[in-house]
């Protein structure tokens, strides 16, 4: 008998890999990724091509760099995982080097630099997001509007969409229009009635696009709840801190705020909150570390949106919180078993 | 309260826990299987936490069923039965079931088939009998926790009553996968399993008792609910949800009475006692049928196994056997655990036996439980953290685990992990994370040990540099004695005998030394070993469990230690008859200071019964025939005292006589006052903490101690100064002593003064780390206080001053001396002169930078102001006494450089 010696525990939960993980998160992504490309044509599509194809090979690439197993760190998912979110985040008519600059970025510098899974500091998706934010700030502007608002009237076909990312659409113009948060962001002296009935993207259709587009992951991220990938804190902290921001400063001020249903339903909030905040390697990982460090996001978010020089906030938001997570995690330690009450900090030496 | 049904208990909940396949049906599939006797039964001699039993019988002794074939070995050990009758056929190391495969003594059985049971006594007025009686007799009839770690039942026991006991947990919950023992057992033996606990509930008197278990044993619960209402019993019946690990001690309790047990206490310290189905039952056998623990029910199961089931099995069994009897399948079998899948541990060999604690033999297939996947990255996903039982970080313990920040891992609890595996089971990156954890924690441990022994042995080697700086210094003087005879010599013929017969006097004392410095290291080794084992007694009684067996390897070190010392003490003497034989008057004292040794053990005979009396008396303060016996024994110890005092003069002249031989006289002579000191002072102390507890029950006998206490400080004070003046004592001792012995006394004084020093200096060191380590241990201020340390600390303090002036003080004189002695040798003192001064601007530094030290501790413990002022100010005398010295020394050297 060869017997094998090994520690306890002899078995493990079945089936629950880090891939199986990576591999739901971008399940819950597809029925944002279906009310987008509905919304807003195939551009969606061709971008996680890109972003997919940029991140295998960059991870790859890195991984023969550092003379890791590749085929074993690419089944991690995780490179995919970044490309999809990154591809859903970019605007649908980003020219394709846009997207395989963010994509590249993010999983070279932000991932593999540091060490590859589990050691990036930062959300790698909105590392390469934030930089092609600030370096390509006109393509990053470019949205699609919906087809009964804007002038062509319709949804770009696929043929154009590939014209347009790889090529150029001299047509584009006549497809784009701004996104509600763009809209309100540069409502300039209007105060919050007159932007909402005068201003296009902030009308009727634009805004319940978006409505559509943010309860899409609202629906995925439940899921993730559900699937206990995720745990509720971080979104339920980061919405609920939108929420009250959004709602104290509309209360005092409601005639240049917008409302905090305006708040939650546009942009990127439920994506934001649920797939972007939710990265586990960078973000808290006690329970109340999660509320704080998602209630932190929330604020920011607000934050940047109102007074920011940018329309939406969670790329930079989630970065910024990034860095506190280490220090929040000291200072939110649970209270273990047996013990009167939580150790925080890092002093070392105390006894309880 | 008495209801018809049985009560059932309130369930609490717990963070975490998992839901892993449960696997339980397989083994309950047969009914309970009997197998057959083995050739040989291997019973290892530690089948419980603590010490390994003592054997009680030779390999060829036939020994009947029950018979007690090893009995327990201290406070936290048990007894062992012979589980069949048969023959010891050896006692031996072997293989024994240990996570790390390590092989143990074990009696080894062979069976003769009869089964011959030896004569039961069962405990049937055990309602009758005092507890102690009955707990004694649990501890012979070798009945151990069964459940887990084997821990003595009656130290359980003993140790629950603590606390008032609120709450006695019945532990049925056995959440483990595939395990069934239990179920089994409760099915089985239900009434004896209540009857057992009646019994315990006797012994222990908790106000509420629970059987807590899991909700997948419908049968046990069936069978148990019957039973209790049968008997219309209190006990509670308290069913809880399947989940691991709620039969977790401390999960279970939380489960059961919504506390926990505080982190680093028992469950004995918030009112709670658990205790296992198992041995619940054992109990009931025990006092009941007078039957020792020699067997349990262990489930074997396993994918490899065909016929999995229960079996009820003799200690000893060779698990090989085991496996035999449930048909085996060798081809399929990758992994023989002990224990269940989450918690158990691999075994090398199925030649080990099953011992008291065996409740699970899992013989799995690879595909059962297949080699665990690679190790992947942590994502963070806190998947761990959410089914850590025990409310930690895995994930941040991991991460300090790996990157070896063992304060950091400390200060997230490590330490309260549990070792579950419920976050190994979870993680999705397959990271053995209780394997990191386990390296952790003892490397932390080892860590500690290590500071212990290196403390241990920096102090030795301090020891040991002030002996050979004694040492050497010893040999300058007599080179310098020889220089200066040689040269008398040459000068005055009259004193070359003298001269002459200093190396053979040189020799005899050397050997002298030698026996004698051995003879204090022996006499530290074993007041060392004593206090280890005084440490050892307390850890088995508060069951330290981790430190028992770390300090009793110490103990064994410390013996072996004080067995080569003395090994080598006994090999000196052998060595020195030489110098003895040239110096015949040298007999003549030992006969006395044999008698006065004699007398002195009496002193210290009486001096202990004594003290135990004064015990007693003060326990029972009014009892006239103690004090009567204590007079007596004060009287005796008078004379003892006075013979001792007697003989020592007596030894004194004797010695004096033989003025051939001063140095030795003298030496001797030193000797025995300081053991006189040594014990005058000693018997201070006694003094002194007989009065003070007098004082605390404010006792008549107070003023009479008091006057015992200021006749003993007089008596060490005369000591003392004897002891403090050799100088004076020499020459009365030796009148017309030559000029190289005078040299060699100095030196002897110098060498003497050194070693006191080094003892002053190793006590401060001592007291300071005790301080530390009380501090550590988290002991109040007014704790540290109480306990004598801090004042011996600054006694010490005080006495190295003392030493170190002393030591300053006579070397300047006799260089000053020199120069005039030796005029032509200019060049020498001043050299001489200059090392001194340089030494004295050392330690001028060194008190300086205490003083420094001691006023950053003022300010950092203010608490402490009182003694650490204290310290300061001997420390400024100190320093100004060097200050003075080195300006003397320095004014000196210009005078001397100016005269030049
Ligand atoms: S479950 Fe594993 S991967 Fe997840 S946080 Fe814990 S250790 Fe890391
Ligand atoms: S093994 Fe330790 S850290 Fe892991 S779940 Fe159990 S108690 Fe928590």
């Amino acid at each position: 008998m060869a017997l094998l010696r090994i520690t306890s525990p002899h078995t493990q939960r079945a089936g629950r890999r880090t891939s199986w993980v990576m591999q739901m998160v971008i399940l819950a992504t597809v029925p944002g990724i279906v009310v987008q490309t509905w919304l807003f044509g195939w551009g969606t599509l061709i971008n996680l091509m890109i972003a997919s194809i940029t991140a295998l090979l960059s991870e790859a690439a890195i991984l023969a760099i550092r003379r890791r197993a590749v085929g074993f760190f690419l089944k991690d998912y995780s490179a995919l995982l970044t490309a999809v979110l990154l591809g859903v985040a970019l605007p649908p008519v980003v020219p394709w080097w846009v997207t395989v600059t963010a994509v590249a970025f993010a999983i070279i510098f932000a991932k593999q630099l540091y060490g590859g899974l589990g050691n990036n500091p930062f959300n790698p998706a909105m590392v390469g997001y934030a930089i092609v934010l600030v370096s390509f700030p006109v393509p990053m502007s470019q949205w699609l509007g919906v087809q009964s608002m804007i002038p062509a009237g319709e949804t770009l076909s696929f043929m154009q969409s590939l014209q347009a990312i790889f090529h150029q659409l001299p047509v584009i113009d006549s497809y784009t229009m701004a996104t509600p948060l763009d809209g309100f962001k540069h409502k300039d002296l209007l105060d919050s009635q007159a932007a909402f009935s005068s201003i296009a993207a902030l009308q009727g259709p634009s805004l319940n696009s978006w409505l559509w587009v943010n309860a899409a992951y609202l629906v995925g991220g439940l899921g993730l709840i559900w699937l206990r990938i995720i745990t509720w804190h971080t979104p339920a902290a980061t919405l609920g801190a939108l929420l009250v921001m959004a709602g104290v400063f509309h209360l005092f001020d409601p005639s240049n705020t917008a409302t905090p249903f305006f708040h939650l339903t546009t942009g990127a909030a439920m994506f934001g909150a649920f797939f972007i905040a939710t990265d586990p390697v960078s973000s808290c990982t006690s329970n109340r570390g999660k509320l704080i460090y998602g209630a932190g996001i929330g604020i920011l978010i607000y934050i940047i949106r109102s007074w920011g020089g940018y329309p939406d906030g969670v790329a930079f938001g989630v970065l910024l919180m990034n860095f506190a997570a280490p220090l929040i995690d000291y200072y939110t330690q649970p209270r273990t078993y047996g013990h009167k009450k939580a150790k925080t900090g890092l002093k070392i030496g105390e006894d309880n | 309260m008495r209801t018809e049904k049985p009560q059932t208990a309130k369930v609490f909940s717990f963070h975490g826990g998992i839901h892993p396949p449960e696997n339980k049906a397989q083994s309950l599939q047969l009914p309970l299987g009997k197998p057959s006797l083995p050739s040989e039964l291997i019973l290892p001699l530690g089948q419980h936490i603590g010490q390994s039993s003592r054997p009680l019988v030779k390999v060829g002794d036939k020994v009947l069923k029950g018979e007690t074939i090893a009995i327990n070995n201290g406070f936290l050990s048990s007894f062992l039965h012979a589980p069949t009758s048969g023959t010891i056929t050896a006692i031996e190391e072997r293989l024994i079931a240990h996570p790390s495969g390590l092989s143990d003594l074990c009696i080894v059985l062979t069976p003769d088939g009869n089964e011959t049971w030896t004569d039961l006594e069962p405990l049937n007025n055990w309602q009758d009998i005092s507890k102690t009686d009955v707990l004694a007799y649990l501890s012979e009839m070798g009945i151990v926790g069964m459940g887990g770690a084997g821990f003595p039942t009656q130290v359980k026991l003993q140790g629950a009553h603590k606390n008032p006991l609120t709450h006695f947990i019945i532990n049925a919950a056995e959440c483990e996968p595939y395990i069934t023992a239990d179920d089994m057992l409760i099915r089985e033996k239900t009434l004896e399993l209540v009857a057992g606990i009646e019994i315990l509930q006797h012994l222990v008197e908790a106000e509420n008792v629970i059987i807590g278990i899991e909700d997948n044993k419908p049968t046990a619960i069936a069978a148990l609910k019957t039973v209790l209402t049968q008997r219309n019993s209190d006990i509670q019946l308290a069913v809880v949800p399947t989940k691991y690990p709620s039969g977790g001690e401390k999960q279970l309790i939380q489960l059961l009475t919504g506390k926990e047990v505080p982190s680093g206490q028992y469950p004995a310290d918030i009112g709670v006692l658990c205790q296992n189905v198992g041995t619940c039952v054992a109990i009931h056998d025990a006092i009941t049928q007078g039957k020792p623990l020699i067997s349990r029910f262990t489930t074997l199961t396993g994918d490899a196994l065909k016929s999995p089931q229960n079996v009820e099995v003799l200690f000893g069994t060779p698990v090989a056997h085991l496996l035999e009897y449930a048909d085996y399948e060798s081809k399929k079998l990758s992994r023989l655990i002990m224990g269940g899948p989450m918690m158990g541990y691999t075994l090398d060999s199925a030649a080990v036996p099953i011992v008291k604690t065996s409740n699970c033999i899992l013989a799995a297939s690879k595909k059962e439980l297949p080699a665990p996947a690679p190790e992947q990255a942590c994502i963070r996903c806190g998947m761990c953290e959410q089914a850590c039982p025990a409310s930690l970080l895995p994930q941040q313990l991991l991460w300090f685990s790996k990157s070896q920040e063992f304060e950091k891992a400390e200060h997230h609890n490590l330490f309260d992990c549990i070792e579950c595996g419920a976050c190994s089971y979870v993680c999705p990156s397959s990271i053995p994370l209780v394997q990191y954890y386990r390296h952790s924690k003892s490397s932390i441990r080892e860590a500690r040990e290590a500071n212990v022994k290196a403390d241990l042995a920096k102090q030795r080697f301090e020891a040991r540099k002030a002996r050979q700086d004694a040492e050497a210094a010893e040999k300058e003087a007599k080179r310098l004695a020889r220089q200066k005879a040689t040269t008398n010599k040459a000068t005055d013929a009259k004193k070359a005998a003298p001269a002459k017969a200093t190396p053979t006097a040189a020799a005899a004392p050397a050997t002298n030394d030698e026996s004698k410095k051995l003879k204090v290291d022996i006499a530290i080794g074993k007041s060392k070993l004593k206090k280890l084992q005084k440490q050892l007694l307390e850890a088995q009684e508060n069951e330290h469990v981790e430190e028992i067996s770390n300090l009793q390897l110490q103990v064994t070190d410390q013996e072996k230690a004080i067995a080569a010392l003395e090994e080598q003490l006994a090999k000196t003497p052998s060595a020195a008859p030489a110098a003895p034989a040239a110096n015949t008057e040298k007999a003549t004292p030992a006969p006395v200071s044999d008698e006065l040794k004699k007398a002195k053990v009496d002193v210290a005979l009486i001096g202990v019964k004594l003290k135990k009396l004064q015990k007693q008396l003060v326990e029972t303060p009014d009892d006239q025939e103690l004090k009567d016996k204590i007079a007596a024994f004060e009287a005796d110890l008078k004379a003892a005292q006075d013979i001792v005092s007697k003989l020592s003069s007596n030894a004194q002249s004797s010695t004096n006589a033989t003025a051939a031989e001063p140095k030795a006289v003298m030496s001797d002579e030193l000797k025995k006052l300081k053991i006189d000191a040594a014990i005058a002072k000693a018997a201070v102390k006694k003094v002194e903490k007989a009065l003070k507890k007098a004082e605390e029950i404010k006792a008549p006998e107070a003023d009479a101690i008091r006057q015992q206490l200021k006749e003993a400080q007089q008596r060490a004070d005369e000591l003392e100064k004897a002891l403090a003046n050799p100088e004076t004592a020499a020459p009365k001792a030796a009148p017309e002593k030559a000029a190289p012995t005078a040299e060699n006394t100095d030196a002897e004084a110098a060498k003497k003064r050194k070693i006191d020093l080094a003892i002053a200096k190793a006590g401060i060191k001592k007291a300071e780390k005790n301080i530390q380590l009380l501090k550590d241990q988290g002991k109040e201020e007014s704790e540290i206080e109480a306990s004598e340390w801090p004042k011996k600390l600054i006694e010490a303090q005080q006495k190295l001053a003392a030493l170190e002036a002393e030591e300053g003080a006579p070397a300047p004189v006799e260089k000053t001396a020199e120069p005039v002695a030796n005029s032509e040798a200019k060049a020498e003192p001043e050299m001489d002169l200059a090392t001194q001064i340089k030494k004295e601007k050392v330690a001028v530094a060194l008190a300086k930078a205490q003083i420094n030290k001691l006023n950053k501790r003022l300010e950092s413990t203010p608490e402490e102001a009182e003694s650490i002022k204290q310290e300061i100010a001997a420390t400024e005398q100190r320093l100004q006494s060097a200050e003075a010295l080195l300006e003397k020394l320095i004014h000196s050297q210009t005078n001397m450089q100016e005269n030049r």
